[in-house]
């Protein structure tokens, strides 16, 4: 009798791509849900817009680069791109920027360097930071939380809304919106304004249950700590990204409070929480090894405050995150772990652990 | 099933009611290990088949000599082939009969390649004739050297898979009191899902299987024993347990299941917590490890006076009526085991020689069971790999690098970075990422979302750098061999100017001698003692320069023989 013949292992887990995605979307709805509460159905829009152009452009560089649909559509990778790509976006933001975003998020950032896979950047951050270079005002503008008393996006009705996004009718955007409070801290302790002053003068921040950051960072942690249990993302960049940046906040406001902001705020302000537990997890273009996440979410946390207490932009996870993806390669190739039977050494290559064993 | 297996209650008071620290290897996998389909009932003889296609290659090392010819009636227990090199092998012959032939046959390999087998019409007498050895009585006293001998004859190599000549492996770690043996580890954890040979082999036989140990204590004098189990082995346990009961130095360790606890390294690190170095042997720790298959053999040899003539193996998947372990003569032909277990059933569409973990596919149902295999699993495409509609829709995607073959690597390599590396052929970045430390395991291909099969690729990326080095051997051999070339032309018309100059120095000087020197009347001797000594100098620079050639010429002879035993031992192991 004849048999097929295959090669071992036979067995495979029933693990499949679209089922870590599915965790990573499962992980996105509690703090959709938050920001959705203090902004309104824009959030949601912006989801459902991106997801549908993301979508559209998958399947545009699918049929152009001749792979099959099926089993990279069903990967859910292009909805979870689009999905925090979407959460960067303030709501209202025209359906244009929506898209140009997204065309190089999916486009540029995954398709032209090879698909799922092969991008050596977070396609959501780069999407993003073209945006927020190419279209500074639009970017910033934040609609009021429902906690601020005065006109707020959820004032709209949904069809209102969708007017705003793909028609020519604006709002009056200086009455329903404002800075956020990185803008606002940053702002006023540029103009020499003490922290506590600034705190005081904020609408934001006066009390902490009214701080719509901290209850969105909040339901963000409680997706990461989701995605931990379902081991979709371990726990070294995360750890190592707050880690860093609450150290070195925290440097600074031991030695100037006045001047500088404090660790929680930097933690739980702007895009830190989701930043920390779903960019800079993004498996393809962090590092792989267990020193290397460290050292990669160590340095995003770095740069992260370098560029929001120094640089020109209120948010720094972006460029914090693209900057990293590009020293990937460098940090997994020095830090590969000790293979069994090896000579112990924190900080080495394979190369200069065959050194040693030859010395040995 | 995993779930259920690592969560047993009994099992795990298994491990608790033994008073020994267990370590933890580096990931691992649990993989569905349908023991119970086959390990129910005891082992049964297989039979004879009427045919016995036996390879004269079955062992790691050289090929054994064949000693007998076509047409030569042969008895159970006899000589087929015999020893050819330090490291090989003896093969016998399974049982009574006639050789009808001897030539190319195929032999399990996935490729269906052929070896020369010696094809045995078998006569059903199962006739010893003179050919059983004589039981050694009291091993415990016995001469080191006629149990090694016995070993040796018998053909014993390695049943676990590795096919080692066991008696090369004993006589290393009995002579290098460098490293004393300080514990022998009896491996027992089956760790591959379906195989069950091993369990029901302590089941059935644990006393045998202790007398072999002993007989191996008595070799290496360790200073204890440890058989290590699998905890989804209760009955394995208790037998063996039990059969142990009366020695103190013998002591039964239920290990914790989870897949490959069986390699060698990994067992160690479990049961010492020590890690065996890269490229050396369990020996440098004062360890050795013996299969409980290879055990029981030794204790057939000694004992029984039997050579390796069969071995335990496990018919089992859903291809197969009846699951079951049979003990069946090396050289039965996989067809016979299959009608051993009540036939095929609908879903026979592989058949893997070994587990599904690191068993190897075999075209064709006609070829033997030799010394290497443990396990017949015929089964059905659909409960495997790819073919499984479960992820059939699935097909290999590109690599996300999640990194869940890193964190279930037991020898904590980077999967991930050396298929990337692989893939674009730079097997330079692949050996610095360690790639020759890969056991095979299967473990990063089970676990992979993307269904990557990353154990192809490290296979062959292990290869493409054997071929290289071999190549680069030859090159450097062949460069050597040019220098040398070289060098020698020079030598020689260096030696011939030499010559020439000598004789032409010689000549001058004659004829200065000849010419009358009328003004000081220095010239003492006569021009035919000048000559003579001129030529006894010639003679001694000669000789000289022979001398200098020959030591440079041995040298470089030295070198090229130096490189040509590394490549053979190279290709050895």
């Amino acid at each position: 009798m004849k048999f097929k013949t295959k090669t071992s292992p036979f067995f495979n887990s029933s693990q499949n791509i679209n089922s870590v995605m599915l965790q990573v979307l499962i992980a996105l709805i509690p703090g959709t849900l938050t920001l959705m509460y203090f902004f309104g159905a824009g959030i949601f829009l912006n989801v459902i817009i991106s997801i549908v152009f993301a979508v559209s452009l998958e399947i545009f560089a699918l049929i152009i680069r001749k792979r099959p649909l099926l089993p990279f559509l069903s990967d859910l990778s292009a909805i979870v791109t689009a999905w925090l790509f979407a959460l960067t976006l303030p709501p209202l933001v025209p359906w244009w920027i929506i898209f140009v975003g997204v065309f190089f998020a999916i486009i540029v950032a995954k398709h032209l360097y090879g698909g799922l896979g092969y991008n050596p950047f977070n396609p959501a951050m780069v999407g993003f930071a073209v945006l927020i270079v190419s279209f500074p005002f639009e970017m910033s503008q934040w609609i009021h939380p429902r906690t601020f008393e005065g006109l707020g996006a959820y004032d709209f009705g949904l069809v209102e809304q969708l007017g705003f996004i793909f028609g020519d009718q604006k709002p009056a955007w200086d009455a329903i919106t404002m800075a956020t409070p990185l803008d606002e801290v940053k702002t006023g302790l540029r103009a020499g304004t003490d922290y506590g002053k600034v705190l005081e003068g904020s609408t934001y921040l006066q009390t902490f249950s009214q701080n719509t950051w901290i209850w969105s960072s909040l339901a963000f942690i409680l997706g990461g700590i989701w995605l931990l249990y379902k081991k979709v993302i371990q726990w070294q960049i995360p750890a190592a990204l707050l880690g860093t940046l609450g150290f070195i906040s925290a440097v600074f406001y031991i030695f100037s409070g006045d001047s500088f902001a404090s660790p929680l705020f930097h933690i739980t302000s702007g895009a830190t929480i989701l930043g920390a537990f779903f960019i800079a997890t993004d498996p393809v273009s962090a590092s792989t090894t267990p020193i290397g996440k460290l050292i990669y979410g160590a340095s995003i946390g770095f740069f992260i405050y370098i560029i929001r207490v120094w640089g020109n932009y209120p948010d720094a996870i972006a460029f914090a995150v693209l900057i990293m993806n590009m020293a990937v390669p460098m940090i997994d190739y020095y830090t590969q772990p000790r293979v069994f039977g090896h000579k112990p050494s924190f900080f080495s290559s394979g190369a200069t652990q065959r050194k040693q064993d030859k010395k040995s | 099933m995993n779930a259920s297996l690592s969560t047993n209650p009994s099992t795990t008071a298994l491990r608790l009611s033994q008073n020994i620290k267990l370590y933890k290897f580096h990931g691992g996998v649990h993989p569905p290990f349908h023991k119970k389909d086959s390990n129910q009932k005891p082992i049964e003889f297989a039979g004879i088949p009427e045919r016995l296609i036996v390879p004269i290659h079955q062992h790691i090392g050289k090929t054994a000599e064949l000693v007998v010819s076509v047409g030569d009636k042969v008895k159970k227990g006899q000589l087929i082939a015999e020893k050819s090199d330090f490291i090989s092998a003896a093969i016998h012959a399974p049982t009574s009969g006639k050789i009808s032939f001897i030539g190319e046959h195929s032999i399990p390999h996935p490729s269906g390649l052929t070896e020369i087998c010696a094809v045995i019409d078998t006569d059903g007498k199962d006739d010893w004739g003179d050919y059983k050895l004589t039981p050694i009585e009291d091993p415990a006293n016995a001469d080191y050297s006629e149990l090694l001998d016995r070993i040796e004859q018998a053909g014993i190599v390695g049943l676990g898979g590795a096919v080692f000549p066991t008696a090369v492996k004993l006589a290393g770690a009995s002579q290098q009191n460098k490293n004393k043996i300080k514990t022998l580890i009896i491996n027992g954890a089956e760790c591959e899902p379906y195989i069950t040979c091993d369990d029901r082999l302590m089941q059935d036989r644990s006393a045998d299987i202790v007398k072999g140990i002993q007989v191996i204590q008595t070799l290496i004098k360790p200073e204890n024993c440890q058989i290590a189990i699998e905890d989804n082995k209760p009955e394995a346990i208790a037998a063996m347990r039990a059969a142990t009961a009366d020695f103190s130095d013998i002591e039964v360790i239920a290990i914790p299941t989870i897949y490959p606890s069986g390699g060698e390294k990994q067992l160690i690190e479990i049961l010492t917590g020590k890690e065996v170095r890269s490229g050396g042997l369990p020996i440098e720790l004062g360890l050795m490890c013996s299969n409980v298959g290879t055990t029981y053999s030794i204790y057939k040899a000694i004992y029984l006076g039997e050579p390796l003539l069969s071995r335990i193996i496990t018919v089992t998947g859903n291809g197969i009526q009846h699951p079951q372990n049979f003990e069946v003569l090396i050289g039965t032909p996989f067809s016979h085991l299959a009608q051993q277990a009540g036939g095929y059933t609908k879903m026979a569409e592989n058949l893997i020689m070994g587990g599904p973990m690191m068993g190897f596919a075999i075209p064709d149902d006609d070829v033997p069971v030799i010394k290497a295999t443990n396990c017949a699993l015929f089964i059905s495409a659909t409960s495997l790999r790819e073919s499984n509609p479960a992820f059939s829709n699935q097909p290999t995607l590109p690599c996300i690098r999640c990194g869940k073959c890193m964190e279930v690597c037991p020898v904590k390599l980077l999967p991930q970075q050396l298929y990337w590396h692989i893939r674009a052929k730079d097997f330079e970045k692949a050996e610095d990422h360690s790639l020759r430390d890969c056991i095979d395991c299967g473990c990063c291909s089970y676990v992979c979302p993307s269904h990557i099969p990353l154990v192809d690729y490290f296979r062959f990326g292990k290869s493409e750098i054997r071929e290289q080095k071999v190549a680069l051997e030859k090159a450097d051999l062949s460069r050597q061999r040019h220098e040398f070339l070289l060098y020698r032309k020079e030598r020689d018309k260096r030696e011939r100017d030499e010559k020439r100059a000598a004789h032409k120095a010689a000549l001058q000087e004659k004829k200065a001698a000849a010419k009358p020197n009328g003004a000081n009347g220095e010239q003492s001797s006569s021009p035919k003692a000048d000559a003579i000594k001129a030529a006894m100098e010639r003679a001694k620079a000669k000789k000289q320069a022979r001398t200098e050639s020959e030591q440079s010429d041995a040298k470089t002879k030295e070198t090229s023989s130096k490189t040509n035993t590394k490549a053979n031992t190279e290709e050895a192991q």
